[in-house]
């Protein structure tokens, strides 16, 4: 292989989805920009709190988890605790057959994503239908979401028609608004049928042991309404110490995420519905998962385990706008993924670890990040630790040569000197297939090697600045 | 593997994980005033602003019932749920052309136009709107209809978000709704009316 699988996939990416991607991706960034900055007095200190916080809970996981376990219990939830998908996707199972149930609802949550429990569940005869509009037709396309908040990100409203048509939904009609109706129309008597609703969770308060769940289109209200089992599968690091912390993450996660000041809905689930309200589960699990983010708190990346999931970092990465996120084989894709995707895979991270690789490192992910994670720098740890276990890395250029040279004081000088040939090789005759591409396109600037050293040496006083260099036509025309 | 098994697994290896850290973070100290909107409410009135920030978010404010009478009529919005409690010092705004049930039958989902019930109080700063499990007769009579109208004192509106969290009280199921259900999800194009309600009013009394 020549090429890095990333960059493979980039490049037959069809111009469609690329356009979709870069498109979606663009304009979520740039409201975000505004409202953050706009509204309030120091949007950066907002982050920094934020961060510290979630650093604060991810170093202390061995008091809050307990803590968060006693309290939910006292709530009247019943707890569960996974350590691998397998375990979770188990717990579900084993929940809906306690109850002879073979229905399932399931509001977007990554986690179980994560266990590709809606599969594993079909396998046993369970319907597990996803409501979320953006997931359920990921669902009937048999495709995987592309962006964590986003999911269809990649598809335009041809193909959603196209699928709909094929499932059944109704003759052909790409308009956004038919499309919703139908979804609507179908997905509430499902609701009305099911035994049980699935969420995840975005925050659990330690204090209080309520989940805090935000959606905008009411599919987990619609769960929670309608079913008579709540199950909630939550990762182990989706903790805030107090409520009064919420009231932070939740106007940093709606604005860092879709560019809203608050999502539609936003519910705080303490435990199963009051004995008075006739609506709702009158039972509740909360399933702690583990499944590799204990293998990412062992590491020097735990700082990632702060993330909240908000999207802002996959929209204004470079990155991601051209390779889209099925180019990162994983659940979580953009720069999030290319730290949390390799960790979570344990002993198996060499098979991940090209993601980190995948960054120009140029910086905007940890500028945008709601809790402030310094995601470059993770990813040169884990660059460094594929160099330190020797994973290959396909799509390297050799450097052999170049490093003979960089140390051989006279090697060097002399290759800079005979580089000069360069500036009057017709094009055709440049030795390196690469080269011969760029100048198709644009004319190297000349080869100006060795001039850097004489210009060193003859250098007085002040610091003066060399001309631009001219291109390399120009100075052929000179000579 | 039982989920008591991986309990104590999954503590273990966070004991054995935090191990070799010599420091652990400290929780900052912060006061939640930095999490709030700046210049949003100065000394302006609560309900001025709830009103004026819920349109921004396409929902509706009215305080006056004749006017929701009107405009549910001028929709042909004439078949909805109430609240038991709400309906009898609503019933007489509205005309014999409705047809108001204060039952909710599960099997009839499609049949309500509009649900009434009421609100535990509001969130000026943002539009938004708090229902919880001990003021709304039924969730699914707030969840499914196109048009939720939520009944909401006028004394209860707090302010601001961190307000708002510490007013957040026992009940188990507190919900904040600002503005219609929605989705971008198609091409990143707004559509209203996805799970829930497509129109959201507030009836502030
Ligand atoms: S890493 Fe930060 S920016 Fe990226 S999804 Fe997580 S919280 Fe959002």
């Amino acid at each position: 292989m020549r090429f890095q699988q990333i960059d493979q996939f980039a490049a037959e990416l069809k111009a469609d989805t690329r356009a979709a991607v870069y498109d979606g991706s663009k304009k979520g960034h740039e409201k975000r920009t505004k409202l953050l900055f706009d509204e309030y007095a120091d949007p950066d200190r907002l982050r920094r709190i934020a961060g510290e916080v979630k650093q604060h809970v991810v170093e202390n996981l061995d008091t809050y988890l307990p803590q968060v376990e006693a309290k939910l219990k006292a709530n009247g939830v019943i707890v569960h605790w996974a350590a691998t998908a397998e375990a979770a996707n188990q717990a579900v199972l084993g929940i809906m057959r306690a109850r002879g149930a073979t229905k399932m609802v399931k509001a977007k949550t990554m986690v179980s994503e994560e266990t590709e429990l809606a599969h594993f569940l079909e396998k046993h005869g369970i319907e597990a239908l996803e409501t979320d509009l953006g997931e359920f037709i990921v669902q009937i396309d048999g495709d995987h979401p592309s962006h964590i908040v986003k999911p269809i990100i990649h598809k335009n409203r041809r193909e959603i028609a196209t699928s709909f048509e094929e499932n059944g939904l109704g003759a052909y009609n790409d308009d956004p608004q038919t499309i919703t109706r139908r979804a609507r129309h179908f997905l509430r008597h499902k609701y009305l049928e099911a035994d049980v609703g699935l969420t995840g969770a975005n925050f659990v308060s330690a204090e209080s042991g309520r989940l805090v769940l935000v959606t905008n289109e009411g599919n987990s209200r619609f769960c929670l309404a309608a079913t008579k089992c709540h199950i909630a599968m939550v990762g182990i690091e989706k903790i805030v110490p107090r409520d009064y912390d919420l009231a932070l993450f939740l106007n940093l996660l709606a604005r860092s995420g879709t560019a809203q000041e608050l999502t539609v809905y936003t519910e705080f689930i303490s435990g199963p519905k009051s004995p008075t309200q006739p609506d709702g589960p009158e039972e509740m699990h909360v399933i702690f998962v583990d499944n590799g983010r204990t293998e990412v708190l062992a590491s020097d990346c735990r700082d990632i385990l702060r993330c909240i999931r908000c999207g802002a970092c996959l929209n204004v990465c470079p990155v991601y706008r051209q390779a889209s996120g099925h180019a990162y084989r994983s659940v979580y894709p953009g720069p999030v993924g290319a730290v949390l995707s390799p960790l979570m895979m344990g002993d198996k991270f060499p098979q991940k670890a090209d993601l980190p690789k995948a960054s120009s490192l140029c910086g905007a992910c940890h500028e945008v990040c709601p809790v402030n994670i310094p995601i470059p720098d993770l990813l040169l740890r884990l660059r460094n630790r594929a160099k330190e276990e020797n994973v290959p890395s396909p799509g390297t250029p050799p450097m052999g040569a170049w490093a003979l040279l960089a140390s051989q004081p006279t090697a060097w000088r002399a290759s800079l000197f005979g580089g000069k040939i360069i500036n009057y090789l017709p094009t055709k005759l440049l030795p390196i297939p690469a080269l011969r591409a760029w100048e198709a396109k644009r004319s190297l600037p000349a080869w100006r090697g060795g001039e850097f050293r004489k210009w060193l040496k003859t250098r007085k006083g002040r610091a003066n600045v060399s001309p631009p260099a001219p291109s390399r036509a120009e100075a052929k025309k000179a000579d | 593997m039982s989920s008591s098994d991986d309990r104590e697994s999954i503590l273990s290896r966070v004991r054995g994980a935090l191990a070799p850290l010599h420091e652990r973070a400290a929780m900052p100290d912060y006061t939640t005033e930095l999490a709030v909107m700046r210049q949003m409410m100065g000394s302006r009135d609560a309900l001025v602003v709830f009103a004026e920030r819920l349109a921004l978010v396409n929902g509706i404010a009215l305080t006056d019932p004749v006017a929701l009478v009107a405009r549910l009529r001028e929709n042909k919005w004439l078949h909805g749920y109430c609240d038991p409690a709400l309906w009898p010092a609503l019933a007489p705004h509205f005309g014999a052309d409705f047809k108001v049930e204060t039952t909710y039958d599960r099997k009839r989902v499609d049949d309500y136009a509009f649900g009434i019930t009421r609100a535990v109080g509001a969130i000026a700063e943002t539009g938004t709107i708090v229902l919880n499990d001990a003021t709304t007769s039924r969730r699914l009579g707030a969840l499914t209809p196109w048009v939720h109208i939520a009944v909401v004192e006028r004394a209860k509106i707090f302010s601001d978000l961190p307000e708002a969290v510490a007013g957040l009280g026992q009940d188990t199921n507190v919900i904040w709704v600002t503005g219609p259900s929605k989705t971008a999800d198609v091409e990143g194009i707004l559509i209203e009316g996805v799970h829930g309600p497509g129109v959201q009013i507030a009836l502030v009394v």
